[in-house]
Formats: C-alpha cells, sequence, structure tokens
C-alpha cells in the first residue's frame, strides 16, 4: 500500500513539475517584431462583419449542419 | 528498498514512448498557460457597419438592410448592437408543392457589451428575432484570453435560447430551448500562418419541425401529404479547422475544413478556400471556393410507404442527401486615415455569390413522374445568387 502511494505521488509531482522545468525550452517563437505580416488586415480569419454573419445565415438556413463558424457571438437565434 | 523499486518505476515509466509524448504536450499546455509576455488583448474599433443583403434563388426572394454599431465607453468597455431585416417573398419548392406562396418579414435586434481587462475579455449580449410565425430570445457569455504572447488566443462561450413557433392564421403555437456551447483556439503558428480551431456542441430541446412542411406517403400509384414528425431533441457537434497563409507577396489564402455530425444522423464537410489580393493601397479583391455535401437523416424519406409508417418522419430538403457549392467574388475599396475627416477607416466592398444546390433523394413533385408512379419525379435542384453590399466605418 505504501509503495503504491508512494509510486502515485512520485508520477504526480512528475507530472506537475516536468512540464514547468520543461518552459524553458519553449518561447513565443514568433516575435513581436516578426508580426507585420499576420496584423495586415487580408489575414483576418473574419474581415466581413455583418456581411460576413449573412453569409452564415444563408448557409445555416439550408444545410444541416450549424456552428463552428469561426465568428464571435451567441448565435442568431434563427432557424 | 522501498525507494529504489519507486526510482525504477519512475525511469521506466517516464522513458517509455507514451509518456515522453505526454510530457511534451503537458509542458506546452503548462507554458502556454503560465506565459504572460507580450502585449494585450485589444477590444474592437468603434465603427458603424451598414449591410444590404438580396438574396434571389429557388423561388425566394430576400433582402433587407443589417446595421452594426460598435462604441466604446472608457478604455475597458465597448458595447455594441446590431438591427436586421429579412424581407421574405416565397414561392419555393416546399411551399408551392404543399401550401401557398407568402410574404413576410423578420426582424432582429441585438445589443451586447465587451469588458477588457489586461489579456481577458469578457462579453454577453441578447438578441431578439421576430416574424409573424416566430419568435426567438437568445443570451450569450463568453470569455476569451491571450496566452504565450499573444501567439495563441483560447475562447469559450455559452449561449441559452428560447423559441416560440407558431403558424399563420392559427392559433399553433410550441416552444424550444437551445444550448450552445463553443470553443475557439487560435494559434499563430510561423510569422506567415494561423491556424484557427472552432468547436460548437449545440443542444435544442422541444418542437422541431417546421409546423409548414409535410411528408408524402404512397396511396395507390399517388400520394398524399401527412404533417412531418420530428424528434423533441437534437445535439450537434461541429469541428472546424482554419488556416490563413501570408503568401511571399502581398496576398493571402485562406483553408477551411468542418466536420458536423448530430444525433438525427445527417453527418456533413464542409471545404472552402478563399484567396485575398490588394492592389496598392486602396483596393483589396478576393474569390472564393466552397463546397458542402452532407448525409441525410434517419427519419428523412422523399417518401413513405403509408401513413404514419414510422415513429418519425421528415421530408424537408435541408434533411435530404444533398450538396452545394459557392463561387464567390468579392471587391473592396479603402479610405485610410486622413482621407476622409474624423474617419480612421472607410471601407466599401461588393460580394457576389453564385451557390448551387443539387439534391440526392428530394425529388421534384411540381414535375410529372417519369414512371406515372410517385416517386420517380425527377431530382430537385436550384440555384442562388446572394449580393451583399457594405460600408464599414472605424472612428
Amino acid at each position: 500500500m505504501r509503495v503504491l502511494s508512494t509510486k502515485a505521488l512520485s508520477i504526480i509531482v512528475l507530472i506537475v513539475m516536468a512540464p514547468l522545468h520543461g518552459c524553458s525550452d519553449i518561447k513565443p517563437w514568433v516575435k513581436p517584431y516578426e508580426r507585420s505580416n499576420l496584423a495586415d488586415p487580408i489575414m483576418s480569419l473574419s474581415r466581413h462583419g455583418a456581411a460576413g454573419s449573412y453569409i452564415h445565415h444563408v448557409y445555416q438556413a439550408r444545410e444541416s449542419a450549424r456552428g463552428a463558424e469561426g465568428g464571435a457571438g451567441g448565435g442568431c437565434g434563427c432557424n | 528498498m522501498v525507494q529504489k523499486v519507486v526510482q525504477e518505476v519512475v525511469v521506466v515509466v517516464t522513458s517509455s514512448p507514451f509518456f515522453k509524448i505526454f510530457f511534451r504536450l503537458l509542458t506546452i499546455v503548462n507554458c502556454l498557460l503560465l506565459s504572460t509576455v507580450g502585449q494585450a488583448a485589444t477590444l474592437p474599433p468603434d465603427s458603424v457597419d451598414a449591410l444590404y443583403h438580396r438574396y434571389e434563388g429557388g423561388g425566394m426572394e430576400i433582402d433587407g438592410p443589417f446595421v452594426l454599431l460598435r462604441k466604446s465607453v472608457g478604455t475597458q468597455f465597448s458595447l455594441n448592437g446590431h438591427y436586421y431585416v429579412d424581407t421574405v417573398s416565397a414561392a419555393s419548392i416546399d411551399v408551392v408543392a404543399t401550401a401557398s406562396p407568402y410574404e413576410e418579414e423578420r426582424t432582429e435586434y441585438s445589443a451586447g457589451i465587451d469588458y477588457i481587462h489586461e489579456k481577458t475579455i469578457l462579453s454577453a449580449g441578447y438578441t431578439n428575432s421576430e416574424e409573424n410565425d416566430f419568435s426567438a430570445d437568445t443570451l450569450f457569455v463568453s470569455i476569451s484570453q491571450d496566452f504565450f504572447g499573444d501567439l495563441t488566443n483560447l475562447s469559450l462561450g455559452y449561449s441559452r435560447g428560447w423559441d416560440e413557433v407558431g403558424m399563420r392564421k392559427s392559433t399553433f403555437s410550441e416552444e424550444t430551448d437551445r444550448q450552445n456551447y463553443k470553443f475557439g483556439l487560435s494559434q499563430v503558428i510561423t510569422k506567415n500562418m494561423l491556424l484557427g480551431l472552432d468547436v460548437d456542441i449545440i443542444s435544442d430541446q422541444g418542437y422541431l419541425n417546421n409546423p409548414y412542411r409535410s411528408y408524402r406517403y404512397r396511396v395507390g400509384a399517388g400520394f398524399e401529404t401527412a404533417t412531418e414528425k420530428y424528434p423533441e431533441t437534437r445535439t450537434s457537434t461541429a469541428v472546424a479547422l482554419r488556416s490563413m497563409y501570408y503568401l511571399p507577396y502581398r496576398a493571402s489564402i485562406k483553408a477551411e475544413y468542418r466536420f458536423f455530425s448530430d444525433s438525427w444522423g445527417v453527418d456533413a464537410d464542409t471545404y472552402e478556400l478563399q484567396y485575398v489580393h490588394p492592389i496598392g493601397s486602396s483596393w483589396v479583391l478576393e474569390g472564393r471556393y466552397r463546397y458542402y455535401e452532407q448525409s441525410k437523416a434517419d427519419f428523412y424519406s422523399d417518401i413513405f410507404p403509408f401513413k404514419d409508417s414510422q415513429d418519425f418522419m421528415g421530408r424537408d430538403k435541408e434533411l435530404s442527401t444533398f450538396s452545394n457549392y459557392t463561387v464567390g467574388l468579392g471587391a473592396s475599396y479603402i479610405f485610410g486615415k486622413g482621407a476622409i475627416a474624423h474617419v480612421d477607416r472607410l471601407k466599401i466592398t461588393a460580394l457576389v455569390d453564385y451557390l448551387e444546390f443539387e439534391y440526392e433523394d428530394f425529388r421534384d413533385v411540381t414535375k410529372p413522374s417519369a414512371s406515372a408512379v410517385a416517386g420517380d419525379e425527377p431530382l430537385f435542384g436550384f440555384d442562388a445568387w446572394v449580393t451583399r453590399l457594405s460600408v464599414t466605418m472605424e472612428y
């Protein structure tokens, strides 16, 4: 019983501590000064605001699939 | 002795390939959660977005305005609201086959608030949608957080909706409750590439039929119709993966795949490719292609053998096996800061999409059957044009 508890504790400590130790290996790999292309409006995943919401509505009314359209908010409440 | 056993066990366990991968994943997750280096998240800019939309096809004409407003209050709050109208003139296959053409209007209002604190944005809102035979109220909350030097954004959302379904010129009234759980993750992969993952789980309970729609069943060589019967619950899962790539010259490509599955037996796949190409600092041209396909619901049939032949029966073409594709083109003209007094940016956009639907087991009952027996009519299909004209002003 004691062996089991110690084993379990050791593994838990490893799970918690090992990843923290590994943080020194992983750092944000794209620096702020390298993000000019990403900041270009043509790289926005939802560029069209209301026009983008509208086309999702067109599809929702004619297809069974719904959701994961990528826009923010809580849905249009329509069927 | 006990310590030695434990050490050996730990060494064996942690040196196994599974644990190596497991620890690596844990490392990435822990580092993402602990990292706070970088710039703060931002609220959307103050803006007015006015859209005229028009849908024309399959016997339907729908158009109207859509206006979206955003205004910040202080440095931490942003309010938003929208007003949206669909004016519908419908003589689609569904109403031509079993009902009369109609005209109606749907009006939608929403109000929302965003609150920012360091790298976290909290949002909440309310939407109301009204038709003469349908009413829907929806409340939503969401939280969005930037991590890992702002290379990662995680968002979680929940919405709850209450619908009231009625019928024109009738006292018929039924209710539906809707719940939607959202998970979103976007990740900067390289200085030219973004990846987005979205998961939506939606659960409906209550009256899920369209009260105007009928199924048909065989009577001799012909058919008769009866009111559809749907299950009273439906749960669906949609998972979408999107990738945005900045090309070696100033242009971008978006690739998207969405998988969908629901408890009614419908599975669907959506694929989309988009190309965006600016010309100078004012013009942006774009083109897109979207393909969608789905399998039918378990209780869908174009024609049933006899009346009440199953517990549930549906003949909505949206529940049948079908595919569609969209080809879209668009152009935007942008006035930058200084071009117009008090306006940071003004964008005028025109988008035109052509859609074509092809059904595999939904037949056109307005056409004669080839064999003079019901169920042998030609398969249905239609095309449609969607036009969107918008003006977006940031100030």
